[in-house]
């Protein structure tokens, strides 16, 4: 039986997440052209608020006042459903994502024992909105984009599972809070299994959510926008936010799984965790905005024939040193 | 089960990439028919920016068709306007004096170095590096930029050259001002060498990728930096010296393979080629008036008259008749481009989308150049 308290504590945590989710993907639309300005000689938003914190909140205005267009000749249903697949799997990680304490509250809405598992098996639906969008939108380019990151997203999913399963081995749980628990004494990062395991997990979470030099999905030069072509206003919206929510998602991932979570001296966790998430979000920045794309043929190359082997060899290792 | 695989099938489906496309560097339209990812056939279409400017030459007089050059290949104006003067004054008989010659050199290897800039980055864009390069490559064009409009006043499209001369001369403390591009622009050159070249990805992307083999490009007519990228070593600069280039020291650079890497290592050399020239030009810069001598109405003896010369992008043509009148009875312009894209469909059959970009990106095509 749910109690009504329990309910009411419920809707609390809902809301609260759902808030620092929207916040926090406005926030890295802001940083992210912040970054990209800067490396590229310029400012970028200046003239919303302070150096241009509040052109989020300006773009999700103008966004939700934009005309809802459904182009003809769209698979409806498919087309109507995509964006919130690709947005809802997304949100639905935040149970298992420990945040660290806060007054005594550990701020993790449910600490499940099987929580890495339940993220990964949530992020690997985001590729069905995505492929959705790109079969609904009767469009060739978006199609392409579509069918790429079905094979992306699945061909690199091997690589970045075993990663996480070489930190589950190390960390002996699979309870987010728990395997945080394990990094008392050091941090994974700092054996030299887990730093492999953690270049492996970063450079497969780049190609999981489709940024440079990753991003074929995408490709701006080639297939002008891939999936979302055919969005508009609060549908490409979706798409933008569950874009920065997966970034926010694997971000926190490297970090909890590998640099000790919302471990650290002095600080409160929570702003340990978040430092830590952030500054890996901006490494990945700096990554999109310096490199050039990689073509789709080498994309699965590299992912068959380079990451996986030493993800597996890597694992192979971390057995044995573990049994030793 | 056996009949679900009998009925499965695989269809060839045609793709248009423009002409609104963000890499297609203007208003190109090309039709592609794909298996999957890989390209089985590849049509162009050009046209859309016809503005009929041969046509137009024949109701201007010569003096008044000097901006319709600038709208060419609007990336490199300056060495459009003096392929159309030197084209004009061939058919006229006549000279500029040595000032003159020697200002026009700098202008146009200045505006080489400019051009390449935009060719180069705008190609690193095009394989997905998003707007870094571009926004490098801009910043050091910005300084020949500020030069030609302290020269002339206009930024992009120039209207310098004259027939007989120069608009203005060079205004003071112009040597110095040279010298220092000069002295900016080596290392940023290599500082961008290096950012692209010892990229992984970008050598993943563009070593073998579009393969032009030296008969190829030669019966395709491909010029310029293209073309010597295939291996052959022509060059209008030096091999049919024009204005006063036969004085300078300057190697023509050329690649062996004819990929997409070799086509962008030699506009790279390229660039540091064209800064010794100016160098040289500035040091022995020649007194003198490079303003025009020879009177207003430009009446050439009824003839016809073509000049071609090295712009950044091959060779520029211009084929002059004149009847004796004020006005051109026809003009008939080369354009680089038009041959440099023609060869493109022979490049990137039985390759990946993403390589017709590339490829497309490494001839550094302007679509104002071809449609004119």
């Amino acid at each position: 039986m749910v109690s009504i308290l329990t309910f009411i504590v419920m809707v609390i945590v809902g809301a609260v997440v759902l808030g620092f989710i929207a916040v926090s993907a406005m926030f890295l639309i802001w940083w992210e052209r912040k970054v990209s300005a800067h490396i590229q000689t310029r400012y970028g938003p200046m003239r919303v608020g302070w150096h241009g914190v509040l052109q989020s909140v300006a773009d999700v205005i103008k966004l939700l006042l934009k005309e809802n267009i459904t182009p003809e000749g769209v698979d409806k249903p498919v087309w109507w459903l995509a964006p919130f697949f690709a947005v809802v799997p997304s949100v639905m990680v935040f149970v298992c994502i420990p945040f660290g304490s806060l007054f005594g509250i550990d701020l993790i809405p449910r600490d499940l024992n099987i929580g890495i598992l339940y993220i990964l098996a949530l992020t690997s639906v985001c590729v069905l909105g995505i492929f959705m969008a790109g079969w609904g939108s009767n469009n060739k380019y978006s199609l392409l984009g579509g069918m790429r990151s079905a094979a992306q997203i699945v061909s690199y999913e091997v690589p970045l599972i075993i990663s996480v399963v070489t930190a589950v081995m190390f960390a002996g749980t699979l309870s987010m809070q728990k395997i945080v628990e394990a990094q008392k004494e050091m941090w994974f990062v700092f054996h030299p299994n887990m730093a492999l395991a953690f270049l492996i997990f970063v450079i497969s979470a780049t190609a999981e959510i489709n940024r440079t030099p990753f991003d074929i999905p995408e490709a701006e030069s080639e297939l002008v926008a891939g999936f979302h072509t055919e969005y508009s206003g609060m549908k490409f919206a979706m798409f933008f936010l569950g874009e920065y929510t997966n970034l926010f998602i694997v971000s926190a991932l490297a970090a909890t799984l590998f640099l000790g979570g919302w471990q650290g001296p002095f600080l409160p966790p929570v702003l340990w965790f978040l430092i830590k998430t952030y500054g890996i979000v901006t490494v990945l920045m700096w990554v999109r905005w310096t490199f050039p794309r990689v073509r789709v043929d080498q994309l699965m190359g590299f992912a068959w024939k380079v990451l996986t082997p030493i993800a597996f060899a890597n694992l192979a290792v971390a057995g044995w040193v573990l049994l030793k | 089960m056996e009949t679900a695989k009998e009925n499965l099938q695989t269809e060839e489906f045609w793709v248009n990439m423009g002409p609104q496309h963000p890499s297609t560097h203007g208003v190109l339209y090309v039709e592609l028919k794909l298996s999957g990812e890989t390209v089985v056939d590849c049509i162009i279409n050009i046209g859309y920016l016809h503005r009929g400017i041969e046509k137009i030459a024949e109701n201007r007089t010569y003096t008044q068709f000097m901006p319709f050059t600038d709208r060419l290949d609007y990336v490199a104006s300056m060495t459009n306007n003096l392929g159309y003067v030197l084209a004009v004054e061939k058919s006229m008989k006549t000279e500029v004096n040595d000032r003159a010659k020697y200002i026009r050199v700098i202008i146009a290897e200045l505006q080489r170095v400019a051009s390449h800039l935009v060719g180069i980055t705008t190609f690193v864009q095009d394989l997905g590096a998003f707007a870094t390069p571009l926004f490098y490559g801009f910043r050091e064009r910005e300084k020949i930029i500020e030069f030609f409009d302290e020269l002339c006043g206009n930024r992009l499209t120039y209207n310098y050259m004259r027939i007989g001369g120069v608009q203005f001369d060079l205004p003071k403390g112009t040597d110095e001002k040279i010298k220092y591009i000069v002295k900016y622009m080596r290392p940023k050159i290599d500082d961008l060498e290096s950012l692209f070249s010892s990229n992984a990805i970008f050598t993943a992307r563009t070593k073998g990728i579009g393969v032009l083999s030296k008969e190829k490009a030669i019966n395709y007519s491909v010029t310029g930096p293209n073309l010597r990228a295939s291996g052959v070593k022509w060059d209008l600069r030096k091999d049919e010296p024009y204005l006063c280039y036969d004085k300078f020291n300057f190697d023509i650079p050329t690649g062996a393979n004819g990929d997409s890497w070799d086509r962008y290592k030699v506009r790279i050399e390229e660039m540091r080629q064209s800064l010794r020239i100016v160098e040289q030009a500035i040091g022995g810069l020649p007194e003198g008036d490079p303003t025009v001598k020879i009177g207003r109405i430009i009446k050439p003896e009824p003839g016809e008259a073509y000049m071609r010369t090295e712009a950044p992008r091959g060779e520029l043509g211009f084929y002059v008749v004149s009847d004796g009148s004020t006005y051109p009875y026809r003009l008939k312009i080369r354009s680089p481009s038009f041959s440099n894209l023609a060869v493109l469909p022979e490049l990137v059959k039985g390759m990946k989308v993403a390589d017709v970009v590339c490829v497309l990106g490494s001839l550094d095509i302007v679509m104002g150049d071809i449609d004119r």
